[in-house]
């Protein structure tokens, strides 16, 4: 699905990635942990295409494609999808139409037909059901007055429309109680199917309890230095990130 | 959901200026310049009463004292006033008996600017009065009025036909001394719209003129008047387009009305004048007067889409009159390249318990400026008058200007005022998160703009709203990145 190379990226001449190597396969959960400033919102950020980031050096394929040739919006109409950490409000834009828009640019993007008010309706019903969304907050400003347990649902409803092929989730569980938590990897999971696959960028092991991961990734200075199974997030929760600096620095 | 995204880009397509056409028919038109022969030959033209001409005589008199007012925060080269045409009118506009005589280069004309005039063939309900240069060229919709005893016609056709009305109401919310281009406009008007809406009649359809530019080197000086009697309602809009040319035109209008008790006037404006090039060439001057008076009870709502024009300057007002009166006023302003605009309200609250509100949405591009203006003025008997406020400027990228000038003036410790105020540039958060949806730098600013205007756009009657938002999207092309 995504193959990262030897990925260096900065911001404001700052070298943020140091040589991130990464591959998901269709199908997978990844997750990447790490400590503050190791780099993991700049890794999404990168692969979502923001332009205040510089890749520098490296290689990322997606799809057959080569992701850093792709502008922005293309990469999202090819099936890539960034669950934001601070989701954006948009006064006066309700939810629906913003839903709309990006559906049909996808659409046209993969030359297929608008889709129909009907069908449209019929999906935003059955989406917003998934994350136990109020069919209120579909008609609302995107994201205003959303509180923060809204903001992130409203991300996986909205992910949950656009159908991507790989979804990276970016803190997704910060700030959410538990019962919102459960909700957010309910979603997460019924979306789950063995033609996509998910990232899920995290501080802490309690959301891959619910959200199983394949593999676990440690991404600290800027490199994956190391790579486990959901029981090396266990670990972390238990020992910190002490042990893995110490590891690294031994090298 | 009448309106795709699918037609809004087909529609961005043929995004500059798409009303830049010259339509070529003859015209019968005065000689340059301004003095006293060639405001009797308009009177003339229009076979006016004496006491009309007297009027226009007695205006330019007074204007001739005036000194043109250089407050405003725009800059530009002055007209010249002996050098514009001040009538001009399509040849063989005599009087149209139907819609089959109205010459086809006209029809022609109305049909690229989306003006249906065909009452059979029209299926929205909105009655037209279409204005042409100095005349009105047709009015749709007229019997069907009549039966419930509504005027809508020409200005000049109400002079003739109605001439007590016109002579009781004409220049009692405006007066000629009110200000240089309303006393400039009282002498040499030459067409409008009139409108009367009799004692609790509520008219069934929107009211729209479609104001059209034509000839190069003329002036257009329009004036309407709506009367809405106790008791009344009426919704009346106003569309303005004009060629594209390198000349500066002065558009120089004068709109009043009169909201007597319990009535109310709801006045939208879609105003698309030629703005000038991307140098800053050209475009239409439209320096205007409106203003309405509000009775017990009444109400009196503005709605402005200002788009066009090189230079405005124009603050459609409420004087709220009669206790209980209601005024608001509804902007959204948008200038790109070096368009200039200065415009806002004023309030004034005279009666007990009245009320106002004022929403204006800037939007400023390019190297243009942006100004907001705005007098709230309550009076010493206006007992727990109310007033809010709202300026909102948006910014796109770093060399347009706005500006907001709020002039608050109270007389009454009983009064509540609020002013708020904002400004913001578009976010790249916020142009980001679009992205990453998938959508369109373009329409993502389209979406964000369309959403800062919500507020105004939703005021507008829905035909109108459609084409509005489709202006802004138009207007701001290419304007950020």
């Amino acid at each position: 699905m995504i193959k990262i190379t030897n990925l260096h990226a900065s911001i404001d001449g700052k070298e943020i990635l140091k040589g991130l190597n990464l591959e998901v396969k269709a199908g997978e959960v990844h997750a990447i942990m790490g400590p503050n400033g190791a780099g993991k919102s700049t890794l999404a950020s990168v692969l979502a295409g923001r332009e205040a980031y510089e890749v520098t050096e490296g290689s990322i394929e997606f799809d057959g494609k080569d992701l850093l040739e792709l502008d922005t919006e293309d990469r999202a109409r090819e099936g890539l999808f960034l669950a934001f950490q601070y989701p954006i409000e948009i006064p006066g834009v309700s939810n629906v139409n913003f839903l709309r828009t990006a559906l049909n640019e996808i659409r046209e993007y993969k030359g297929e037909e608008q889709i129909s008010a009907k069908d449209f309706m019929a999906m935003v019903r059955e989406k917003s059901a998934l994350v136990e969304l109020d069919a209120k907050l579909a008609s609302r400003s995107v994201n205003e007055g959303f509180s923060g347990g809204e903001k992130k649902r409203n991300e996986i409803f909205q992910m949950a429309m656009l159908e991507p092929k790989l979804a990276i989730l970016d803190e997704t569980d910060s700030g959410l109680d538990i019962d919102a938590l459960r909700i957010v990897a309910k979603g997460v999971n019924t979306l789950k199917s063995s033609e996509n696959a998910t990232i899920v960028i995290t501080h802490y092991q309690r959301l891959l309890d619910y959200i199983v991961p394949d593999f676990v990734h440690v991404l600290y200075d800027g490199k994956i230095v190391k790579t486990g199974t959901k029981d090396l997030a266990l670990e972390l929760e238990e020992r910190g990130y002490d042990w893995i600096k110490a590891e690294v620095e031994a090298k | 959901m009448g309106y795709t995204e699918n037609e809004l880009a087909k529609d961005l397509e043929n995004q500059e200026y798409k009303f830049g056409f010259v339509t070529d028919i003859e015209s019968d038109k005065a000689p340059i310049g301004l003095d006293e022969n060639i405001i009797r030959f308009i009177s003339n033209k229009k076979e006016e009463p004496e006491w009309m001409l007297e009027y226009r005589l007695k205006a330019f008199e007074i204007w001739k004292t005036m000194t043109e007012p250089s407050w405003a925060h725009v800059k530009y080269v002055k007209p010249d006033f002996q050098a514009i045409t001040y009538y001009s009118a399509p040849k063989q506009s005599k009087k149209y008996e139907s819609w089959d005589d109205v010459d086809p280069e006209m029809k022609a004309t109305m049909a690229k600017l989306g003006i249906s005039m065909e009452e059979q063939k029209r299926l929205t309900g909105v009655a037209v009065d279409f204005v042409m240069d100095s005349v009105s060229v047709a009015t749709s919709f007229k019997s069907k009025l009549k039966e419930l005893g509504i005027i809508f016609c020409s200005f000049s056709e109400a002079v003739q036909e109605f001439p007590e009305l016109v002579r009781k109401h004409m220049g009692t919310v405006i007066p000629i001394t009110d200000n240089f281009y309303a006393a400039l406009n009282a002498a040499v008007f030459t067409d409008g719209s009139f409108c009367y809406i009799p004692k609790g009649v509520r008219c069934p359809m929107e009211l729209s003129t479609y104001f059209r530019i034509n000839e190069g080197g003329t002036g257009q000086f329009e004036r309407t008047l709506v009367v809405a009697d106790e008791g009344s309602y009426v919704s009346y809009l106003e569309g303005c387009t004009a060629p594209q040319r390198d000349e500066n035109q002065l558009h120089a209008a004068v709109v009043e009305l009169i909201a007597l008790e319990g009535a109310e006037i709801k006045y939208s404006t879609v105003q698309n004048w030629y703005p000038g090039d991307k140098e800053g060439k050209g475009g239409i001057y439209n320096f205007v007067t409106k203003r309405g008076i509000c009775e017990r009870n009444a109400k009196i709502s503005w709605t402005q889409v200002e788009t066009g024009s090189a230079v405005t300057w124009k603050y459609p007002s409420c004087i709220l009159k009669g206790d209980n009166s209601i005024g608001e006023f509804y902007s959204v302003a948008v200038t790109n390249n070096f368009q200039q605009a200065d415009t806002g309200t004023k309030m004034i609250h005279l009666g007990k318990n009245t009320k106002s509100t004022i929403i204006s949405k800037g939007i400023s591009a390019g190297k243009s400026q942006n100004s907001y203006r705005g007098l709230v003025q309550i009076h010493k008997g206006a007992e727990n008058a109310r007033n809010f406020s709202q300026c909102d400027s948006l910014l796109m990228g770093d060399t347009c200007g706005a500006h907001t000038f709020p002039y608050i003036e109270c007389k009454n410790s009983s009064a509540k005022i609020e002013h708020e105020a904002t400004t913001s540039k578009i976010g790249e958060d916020q142009i980001f998160y679009c992205l990453q949806r998938g959508i369109s730098e373009e329409k993502a600013i389209s979406l964000i703009v369309n959403g800062y205007c919500k507020e105004v756009l939703n005021q507008l009657p829905m035909e109108f709203a459609v084409e509005a938002q489709k202006l802004l999207a138009i207007s701001l092309e290419g304007s950020v990145g």
